[in-house]
């Protein structure tokens, strides 16, 4: 008997997917066609190539990209390919300088796409058409606010209504800065063993918190307890209060009060108590400029924004920009990066740092435990047979569902669940290829 | 860096007991090394030669973040390193020289191996340390970073040990 992979019945609160989805090598290719082959992705930010002849080179869904600023300013992305005969003209993560050159056989192009030279040319007949032989974008490159999406299909919908209400959400992180924000040099690049949909999961739960990073939030109560010590006061037990939001198209947010420090603009112990009057200025900037109401978002609240199908940005302390990549079932690549306001003060920039890397790395003091939950249960999907069902109705009786809820996650399922089964509307765009046909499940009940 | 033989033997000796107290889980006892005032540092695989206060890293510990990091792993609830996982650490190529003001400054090589469910990840890079002459061990460390020798953190995933 058939079938589906997700269960949604309003009617009983109950929303159930079927782990196959997880490990299924079919899955992942009915996933690349259908859903990285048909959508914006996230390819990186504009400040990763701030200067004109700046370059990185980096994999999204499945193709070699090089994102480059050419030497009239212009941010461009092509493919990673020779037009000649195919080999990558960009072999390095990152650099600068006038060409991109393939070295197979010295075809050599400007950052503007140009093939500029190539040697012996006049062995090539009179129908060669150079300016043919460009390299290749994308079919759809587009930004918004500097960060910077591709998509292979021409026929997608605009990147902004795309983005839909995660707009102003990523509206909100970058009005911390009244200039602009930028990523910092150093990538946090890293692998987890685990199917990429974990990944979009744990970003935007609230739940695991307590659980998962019982040591984490340990060091937290410490340092903000040896803090308000310090300072005669008596700390508050710390809570986290906030809802989960659909903004549409498959994004989902959690936003909610936290009782950390944030740069922009919110003083909480342990931070210097120096900083306490630096930051309630920048807030009351703030509220000058947009409203109270807004400033108090801008600069109070922590959100985890998750943008369909493969970008987090948490902005919780520090502000994370995490991207992933489906590699295998089993396997997924990550990047992180840290987003902050171009120009902040010295001393607010090193609590940026401080923050981000205790908690929000690799190496820090909680991702190592994300990367161990999300590992166990992809060792616990082998027996997906026999127990074919993960459970993600939290909160469905809500009215609000919160933080600890997830509604965010049902929110990114059941656009996949719409887009991996060939839905022709749900890439928005009707034309482009024929996707392909998924089978329901079969068997294992 | 030029190294004279006493002074090496005696830096390789410190080093070779705390990698000991890192491979037997002594962390308290790894800890008493460092200095009140003090640093361990591991820069992004991209940014070996960043600086750790406008650039991302992989870890950047002071004394009181260096401390919860040595108590987080010891309790039950570490769950990266819950059960603990086993660690081995090669250390070679050793250089050592006096940096003024009683300060030693050590360049050495490492390997560090981590066991666990099934896989073995191999983290290979260079010590970069400033270690002050005196205490039970014959130095105190004042900077420590572990500076990788890979392009990315794959396929570990994470640093979840102390390099």
């Amino acid at each position: 008997m058939e079938q589906p992979f997700i269960v949604d019945d309003p009617s009983t609160d109950t929303f159930r997917i079927n782990r196959r989805a997880m490990v299924d090598p079919e899955v992942l290719a009915a996933e690349r066609a259908n859903i990285f082959d048909r959508t914006w992705l996230y390819l990186g930010h504009e400040s990763e190539v701030a200067q004109p002849g700046d370059y990185v080179s980096r994999t999204v869904g499945g193709r070699a990209l090089v994102l480059c600023r050419d030497h009239d300013g212009t941010v461009r992305v092509w493919l990673n390919t020779c037009t000649h005969r195919g080999a990558t003209v960009c072999r390095e993560t990152k650099g600068h300088g006038r060409f991109l050159t393939c070295f197979y056989h010295a075809w050599s192009f400007d950052l503007a796409g140009n093939l500029t030279t190539l040697p012996d040319a006049e062995a090539y007949g009179p129908g060669f058409d150079k300016a043919a032989l460009a390299l290749k974008a994308p079919p759809r490159v587009d930004t918004y606010r500097g960060f910077v999406f591709v998509s292979y299909n021409p026929a997608v919908i605009p990147l902004v209504d795309h983005l839909a209400g995660a707009r102003d959400y990523l509206d909100l992180v970058c009005e911390q800065s009244d200039t602009t924000m930028a990523i910092l040099p150093g990538t946090q690049e890293y692998s987890i063993e685990a199917n990429w949909k974990l990944l979009v999961e744990n970003s935007i739960d609230g739940y695991h918190a307590m659980s998962t990073h019982a040591t984490y939030m340990d060091y937290l109560i410490t340092a903000m307890r040896k803090a308000a010590e310090a300072l005669g006061e008596k700390l508050a037990p710390p809570s986290l209060d906030g809802h989960a939001h659909d903004l549409g198209n498959g994004h989902a947010v959690i936003e909610y009060t936290a009782p950390w420090a944030r740069p922009t603009a919110r003083w909480a112990g342990p931070l210097d108590p120096a900083l306490r009057e630096p930051l309630a200025a920048r807030r009351a900037e703030l509220a000058e400029r947009y409203g109270e109401e807004r400033a108090r978002r801008i600069c109070e609240t922590s959100r985890n924004l998750f943008i369909f199908p493969n970008l987090i940005v948490n902005d919780i302390m520090a502000v994370t920009v995490r991207a992933f990549e489906p590699v295998t079932p089993g396997l997924m690549h990550v990047r992180a990066w840290e987003l902050a306001p171009v120009g902040e003060p010295a001393a607010l920039h090193e609590v940026r740092l401080d923050n981000f890397l205790t908690f929000l790395g690799p190496g820090g003091l909680a991702t190592p435990d994300d990367v161990e939950a999300l590992e166990c249960c992809q060792r616990g999907f082998t027996s997906w047979r026999e127990l074919p069902w993960s459970d993600i109705s939290r909160g469905m009786a809500q009215e609000r569902p919160g933080i600890t809820d997830e509604l965010q996650m049902r929110v990114f399922w059941r656009r996949w669940n719409q887009m991996i089964g060939g839905d022709p509307a749900a890439a928005g765009g009707g034309e482009g290829e024929t996707p392909v046909r998924l089978h329901a499940v079969g068997g294992g009940r | 860096m030029s190294s004279s033989p006493d002074l090496r033997a005696a830096v390789e000796e410190f080093l070779y007991h705390e990698a000991d107290l890192l491979d037997t889980w002594r962390l308290d006892e790894w800890l008493a090394l460092f200095t009140d005032e003090c640093s361990y540092l591991i820069p992004a695989t991209d940014r070996p030669d960043g600086d750790p206060f406008r650039d991302l890293f992989l870890v950047q510990d002071d004394r009181f973040l260096l401390e919860q990091r040595v108590e987080s792993l010891m309790t039950k609830t570490a769950w990266a390193e819950s059960p603990h996982s086993t660690t081995r650490r090669l250390i070679g190529n050793v250089r050592a020289a006096d940096a003024g003001d009683g300060a030693v400054a050590v360049q050495a090589n490492f390997i560090v191996t981590r066991a666990r469910q099934s896989t073995v990840d191999t983290y290979p890079g260079r010590y970069e340390m400033l270690l002050e002459r005196g205490g039970p061990a014959g130095f105190r460390i004042r900077m420590r970073k572990a500076v990788l020798a890979l392009e990315e953190l794959r396929p570990h995933g994470r640093i979840s040990i102390i390099l």
